[in-house]
């Protein structure tokens, strides 16, 4: 037939229509030749299909589901609507249209179409048919889709296959009870005991059956398959199958840890594969179960390291990355491992496979430790500056993570730390804004020795006007500008950094930045004015040395102790009469200060902190000048935060310029200048803002008691029809603050969750203004806002006064600062006190878990393995126990009635053993070992008919030898929580 | 679970083969092979088979034209995993003789028959070509 074109002519009846049908191969080579292009064909075959399927012919209608299901598993089309003529075709008695049937329905079925009720009986026929490849196909099927109520309507049909003496249909039987018992936790009940049975079983493919699904069970709740350890450890030792033997291993990875004694025995088995398999699957299996469950045994561990060695080594990349994650695993209990691989790893490091390279990476950050942070750190970011972007930016992102870990717990240099972070700053791919912001405003709160480097290092940030244009660095930038408001008083030059804060540049950053440099400025002009005063005051009392004690009471306010102010009390009046010319006396002054920066912070001579000769009247009178210039024209802003900040400063300036301008003018004269309005509004903002900013614990908003009548639980559906008109600007992105808090706004200003709100999040309140005016009602009493609005930096306009030279300048200091740092990680220093809120900080998730299904299925199966020999002594003394499933489902209820019977008996055996030595026990058990061995390996031939009579005889055994066990453990608890594994262990 | 899914897909991208052991709709379905396909094919001979995505991991291997691409758990072995596929690459070699693309195009179903004797319900059930290849022959003769 003739490719897809001329095909819509001819389908008037239906033989024609069977005639000429086109097959699946027809649809295919059409599609290849497409000839009308792709989406064309295909909906001209649905179209095709859509009749076709409708057909009485069950070949018609079957091709028509075959094509179907072609294009919707290839093509993503859909075909839930064909879902009747899936069921139709799947009851077809000819084999080659069921199984298009069953095809289309594991493929198109989910637990919510609606057709699944009708497949019940159909499923059950099939499992139940004579031809094995029918049920083989309604197993396959189940596996699949099956729901809770399949699950449970087939169970009986399950339970008989799990015997059936078909290898073919057995061994899918098994795996199917995988999905039976996830989705029908009862079914355990039933068929709990034959699984196991087959554990015993010679046959090669039951075996890997079976052991695969344990190892899924397994993985899901090990602790319920305990008892069974002793039957998965005869697999380990005797298995020649290394499929069987890799989900064995896994197996024994989880139980291990649970059972000391297990591993204790478990370990040399183990130990002898990876020495012996020639198998790299296999030895990489037994390395991963040695690194991550037997990290205790010495000898293991010594072997596995010695075998990682070996794929580290490997030319074969995939050998390569396993090794690295086997080290990666390892490297928490034992560094040692990976310090001993520690070229290797390095020398991956610039691998050209960005897995290879990333595993390298968080195996360096694994061997940072206090010791050599500063050296890893250094050798990585200058490695970041030759990477590729992306690899650039996990480098910055570990290092930031792994410094930053558990409050910087590895950091003992916390000004190398923050010039560290400057200068990540300047790596062009830097794409870690947020995260350096938050480490930098982090650090200033927790960590009061660090602000003097932190200022400098913000200084260093603003000052360049080149960071401006990264948009990137934005979020950085507004954390400099937050530091350098916040902690104004360590600076040496504040006017320069008022500058810096209203450079034109700052008009390429986003309002929600531009806000917090606003405020910054408002913060650093507080700061000269009331250091003026205070000058001027004890300019007044004329004694020279005052006018220092005011400024470094000042400081001392903060409680600072830092080797600067003391110059700056001992070195009063250096400059005393210099320095009229503030603007230009600054510039020039950088160099110097600048080279004076460091050496300052460890305590040796330099000039102050600043020269306070810089407060003068005209410097004064210049800067209000500068800020009211620079901030006029942001009185026209749309953005609320920016618009007000604004307003604050201007109107601020409107309120004191008339009287500090008398004031100064009769500087040295009128002793009742701090009775003036104007100085008493600064003294008072400045109280103000020299209230310091702590962190806050990330579990304080849980401490707040819940408001009578406020419903938390309240569903807010209908506050999402409102976020929804409610547009996050584009410029979130580089909003400062916590990026959460961003977020939540985004989502429900309701967020439960509490985050650190102890940084400026401006752009986050300047959302929440918006929002609060528009759905006010929404909003509890504004106490947060507060909170918030005082840790806002100002900003203000610059004339481009800055010199590029001086920047230059700047940047080679800065390189050579750091180099200096490098040189020698000062350890002499002691690592200053980092404040920590105990409980804070671990964000404490009470894992409340609700009752899954998986909890489900492990309680019938604790029940069936510990409680089960009450079942078993039932089935025993019942021999005709071919359950149908109706009479175990009965027994399950009876249970209780015999447990309680049962209990009597299992007294008087555990007395028994108690009588018994326990020396004598060992031996006895160590010989049924050896015979159950004997009997499997003498089973292989004869599998037939003798298998399930063989399988009882076994399996009673074994049970009793369960029961003996348990109840000598614990009589009394008969469901015991830690099921206790059989002696086989002593 | 173990095995999420098994993806074939050529070169040029186009999906040849989709066994999914988990249910996923059409439109996670196209997220997913895109993403994968995206992420596995701009890999070079030199660089490992394994990728992380989400929260699984993907082993592939590449035969001529023909991308094999299992999704697995995180603790599943990866070089089991490749055994597999190498395994299923011969078990087809042996059923049509020289595989090729067009061979998996024009008898898809047949490549699924092989898939579910070699894996049920996400996990490797059968691990020897005769026993998977057995029942299949035997259905072409019914």
């Amino acid at each position: 037939m003739a490719g897809g074109v001329s095909s819509s002519s001819y389908y008037s009846s239906s033989i024609m229509e069977t005639l000429f049908q086109r097959t699946l191969e027809d649809l295919i080579k059409g599609l290849r030749l497409q000839l009308i292009g792709e989406s064309a064909f295909v909906s001209k075959a649905i179209e095709e299909i859509r009749r076709e399927v409708k057909s009485t012919d069950p070949h018609t209608k079957s091709t028509a589901l075959q094509k179907l299901s072609y294009l919707a598993s290839l093509h993503f089309h859909d075909m839930s609507w064909a879902a009747f003529h899936v069921v139709e075709v799947m009851s077809s008695s000819r084999f080659s249209h069921k199984r298009i049937g069953y095809h289309a329905a594991s493929l198109s079925f989910h637990d919510d179409t609606p057709v699944l009720l009708l497949i019940t009986n159909q499923l059950r026929k099939d499992l139940a048919s004579t031809n094995e490849f029918e049920v083989s196909l309604a197993l396959e099927c189940l596996s699949r889709i099956s729901t809770p109520d399949l699950a449970r309507d087939l169970t009986p049909e399950i339970f008989t296959l799990l015997s059936t003496t078909k290898i073919f249909v057995r061994k899918k039987a098994i795996s199917v009870v995988l999905r039976v018992f996830a989705k029908y936790p009862d079914a355990v009940r039933v068929c709990f005991k034959r699984l196991v049975e087959n554990l015993d079983n010679s046959d090669p493919q039951i075996l890997a059956a079976v052991v695969g699904v344990f190892c899924e069970l397994a993985s899901q709740d090990p602790g319920s398959y305990l008892p069974l350890a002793p039957e998965f450890y005869r697999i380990l030792v005797d298995s020649k199958n290394n499929w069987v033997l890799i989900k064995v291993l896994k197996i024994f990875a989880k139980l291990a840890p649970l059972e000391p004694r297990l591993a204790k025995r478990v370990v040399e088995p183990i130990c002898d594969h990876m020495r012996r398999t020639g198998a790299k699957s296999l030895m990489f299996e037994c390395i991963r179960t040695v690194v991550s469950s037997f990290s205790e045994y010495e000898s293991a561990v010594k072997l596995a390291v010695v075998k990682i060695r070996e794929l580290l080594v490997d030319d074969d990349p995939n050998l390569k990355y396993l090794g690295l994650q086997a080290l990666s695993v390892i490297a928490p209990k034992h560094l040692w491992a990976v310090l001993e691989n520690k070229e290797v790893v390095i020398k991956w490091l610039s691998d050209e496979d960005p897995n290879i390279k990333l595993e390298c990476l968080r195996l360096v950050m694994a061997m940072v430790s206090e010791s050599n942070v500063v050296e890893i750190s250094r050798v990585l970011v200058t490695y970041s500056l030759k990477s590729d972007p992306g690899f650039c930016n996990e480098i910055l992102g570990s290092i930031l993570c792994t410094c930053s870990r558990n409050a910087y717990e590895i950091i003992v240099d916390f000004d190398w730390y923050v010039s560290l972070l400057g200068e990540m700053s300047r790596i062009p791919h830097c794409q870690k804004g947020d995260e350096i912001e938050n480490q930098l405003i982090d650090m200033g709160m927790r960590v009061k020795d660090v602000r003097p480097e932190l200022l400098q290092v913000a200084r260093g940030l603003l000052i360049d006007p080149a960071l401006l244009g990264n948009p990137f660095l934005h979020r950085i930038l507004a954390a400099a500008a937050w530091v350098s408001g916040e902690y104004i008083e360590f600076s040496r030059n504040p006017f320069e950094l008022m500058e810096a804060l209203l450079q034109p540049r700052t008009s390429l950053l986003p309002l929600s930045v531009r806000a917090v440099y606003i405020h910054s400025a408002f913060k650093v002009l507080i700061f000269c004015l009331h250091s003026y005063i205070l000058q001027s005051e004890s300019m007044t009392s004329s004694f020279p040395d005052n006018l220092v004690l005011g400024v470094s009471e000042l400081v001392l306010k903060r409680n600072m102790l830092e080797g600067s102010d003391l110059t700056t009390c001992e070195a009063p009046s250096a400059h005393c009469s210099e320095g009229f010319n503030p603007s230009n006396q600054s510039y020039e002054d950088l160099s110097i200060e600048n080279g004076g920066d460091r050496t300052i912070n460890h305590g040796q001579t330099s000039t102050p902190a600043f020269s306070e000769n810089i407060f003068t009247y005209d410097s004064i009178i210049n800067l209000i000048n500068q800020v009211e210039l620079a901030l006029g024209p942001f009185t026209g802003s749309h953005d609320a935060e920016v618009f007000e900040r604004t307003r604050h400063i201007l109107c601020f300036i409107e309120l004191i310029k008339g009287e500090i301008t008398e004031c100064l003018v009769q500087k040295g004269k009128t002793l009742e200048s701090e009775e003036m309005k104007a100085s008493k509004i600064i003294k008072l903002i400045s109280d103000a803002f020299s209230e310091e900013l702590g962190p806050v614990s990330v579990s304080a908003q849980q401490r707040v008691p819940i408001p009578e009548g406020l419903l938390l639980k309240e569903n807010l559906d209908d506050l999402e029809t409102i976020c929804a008109d409610f547009q996050v600007p584009a410029s979130n992105l580089f909003s400062l603050g916590s990026p959460y808090y961003g977020e939540e706004v985004g989502v429900s200003p309701f967020g439960l969750q509490n985050k650190e709100e102890s940084e400026p999040s401006n752009e986050a309140t300047s959302l929440l203004t918006e929002h609060r005016k528009l759905h006010g009602l929404y909003y509890l009493a504004p106490e947060k806002n507060e909170i918030v609005g005082n840790d806002y930096p100002p900003a203000n306009e610059p004339k481009l006064q800055v010199n590029p030279k001086n920047d230059t300048e700047d940047l080679v200091k800065l390189t050579v600062q750091s180099l200096a740092t490098n040189k020698k990680p000062n350890h002499a220093k002691t690592r200053p006190v980092v404040v920590k809120l105990d409980e804070g900080d671990l964000v404490t998730i009470t894992a409340k878990r609700p009752e899954t299904k998986d909890d489900l299925v492990s309680g019938a199966v604790r029940e069936v393995l510990v409680g089960s020999d009450t079942r078993t002594a039932t089935s025993q003394r019942n021999p005709s126990d071919k359950s149908s499933s109706k009479r175990s489902k009965r027994k399950g209820k009876e249970k209780l009635n015999v447990d309680c019977s049962e209990l009597k008996e299992n007294l008087g055996d555990s007395e028994k053993l108690k009588h018994e030595n326990p020396s004598s026990r060992k031996n006895k058990h160590s010989i049924n070992g050896k015979e159950r061995r004997h009997k499997s390996t003498g089973k292989i031939g004869e599998e037939g008919e003798e298998n399930g009579q063989k399988g009882k005889q076994k399996s009673s055994h074994r049970h009793a030898r369960h029961k003996a066990s348990h109840r000598a453990d614990a009589p009394l608890n008969v469901v015991s929580q830690t099921p206790v594994i059989p002696d086989f262990l002593l | 679970m173990g095995i999420r899914f098994i993806l074939m897909v050529n070169k040029q991208g186009q999906t040849r083969l989709a066994q999914y052991y988990e249910y996923l709709t059409l439109e996670e379905r196209r997220a997913l092979e895109g993403e994968i396909v995206r992420k596995c094919l701009a890999r070079t001979e030199q660089q490992c088979s394994f990728v992380e995505h989400r929260n699984y991991k993907i082993v592939y291997r590449r035969y001529a034209s023909l991308f094999f691409l299992v999704g697995v758990d995180n603790d599943e072995n990866e070089l089991a995993i490749l055994e597999f596929i190498h395994l299923l690459v011969e078990t087809m070699d042996r059923h049509f003789g020289n595989v090729c693309e067009l061979d998996i195009m024009f008898h898809l179903e047949k490549a699924h028959f092989m898939l579910e004797e070699m894996v049920m319900n996400g996990c490797i059930v059968e691990t020897s070509k005769s026993n998977i290849l057995t029942p299949i022959q035997l259905m072409e003769k019914a």
